[in-house]
């Protein structure tokens, strides 16, 4: 399931959402994304997510069927959040359950890492000197790649 | 077609998006690209490191050689930030 929006999201209650009813998950995984006070040494006192509404949707379903094709899931959620956010607001959240932990663990690990070089959202950060656009990392198309189908 | 920007590349060309319709000789991402930059400082200043452009045709990732049609829509942004 995918829900791109600008509200907060309850983790407890979507988690319990998430597995309630399926006595078959053994295991249930999640990442939570945090909104940190500080980048590159600057203080960040909020920061306003943009994203490209109906591709954001369209990447996030097709890194979720990819998820379950690999992994033998029995649900998985995203959540994504846009707008104004302030250091410590919840960004992202990552849950996948399965019978057992390592699908569960690896799916959600791979969520997110594709999610952070596919998923067209761009942070802007109130920063002293004014806004300013984040830089994408190189780490985070290393940690993708290490995904990649060989 | 029509044509999104997003972010930083948005800033850039000053409009969040336009429908442009370009002459015939104009076939793909590149050559979409390169008509662009003639028509306007801001799209130059935007495309001038094509290197930090994404490009997504009908809201999936494309190559600059990918075909490009009147019915398309066509978006220029950064590489993505989320998560």
């Amino acid at each position: 399931m995918i829900r791109v929006q600008r509200e907060d999201f309850d983790l407890g209650a979507e988690l319990r959402a998430l597995s309630e009813g399926n006595h078959q998950i053994g295991g249930l995984t999640s990442f939570v994304g945090l909104v940190r006070d500080i980048a590159g040494g600057a203080a960040v006192s909020a920061m306003t997510l943009e994203h490209y509404p109906g591709m954001t949707e369209k990447q996030l379903a097709d890194i979720e069927a990819e998820a379950n094709r690999r992994w033998p899931l029995d649900a998985s959620l995203i959540i994504h959040r846009y707008g104004r956010l302030e250091p410590g607001d919840q960004i992202v959240l990552v849950a996948c359950a399965s019978a057992h932990r390592e699908a569960a663990f690896e799916a959600c690990h791979f969520l997110i890492d594709w999610l952070k070089t596919k998923a067209p959202f761009w942070k802007l950060e109130d920063t002293p000197d004014g806004g300013k656009w984040v830089d994408a990392r190189s780490s985070d198309d290393a940690a993708a790649a290490r995904w990649a189908k060989t | 077609m029509k044509l999104l920007y997003f972010a930083w590349v948005r800033s850039k060309t000053g409009v969040a998006e336009e429908t442009v319709t370009p002459p015939d000789e104009v076939r793909d991402v590149a050559g979409l690209i390169g008509w662009l930059k003639g028509r306007s400082a801001g799209a130059a200043d935007a495309f001038a490191d094509l290197s930090v452009v994404r490009v997504a045709v009908n809201q999936d990732y494309v190559d600059l050689d990918h075909p490009v049609a009147l019915g398309d829509e066509i978006a220029f942004f950064p590489p993505v930030t989320g998560g």
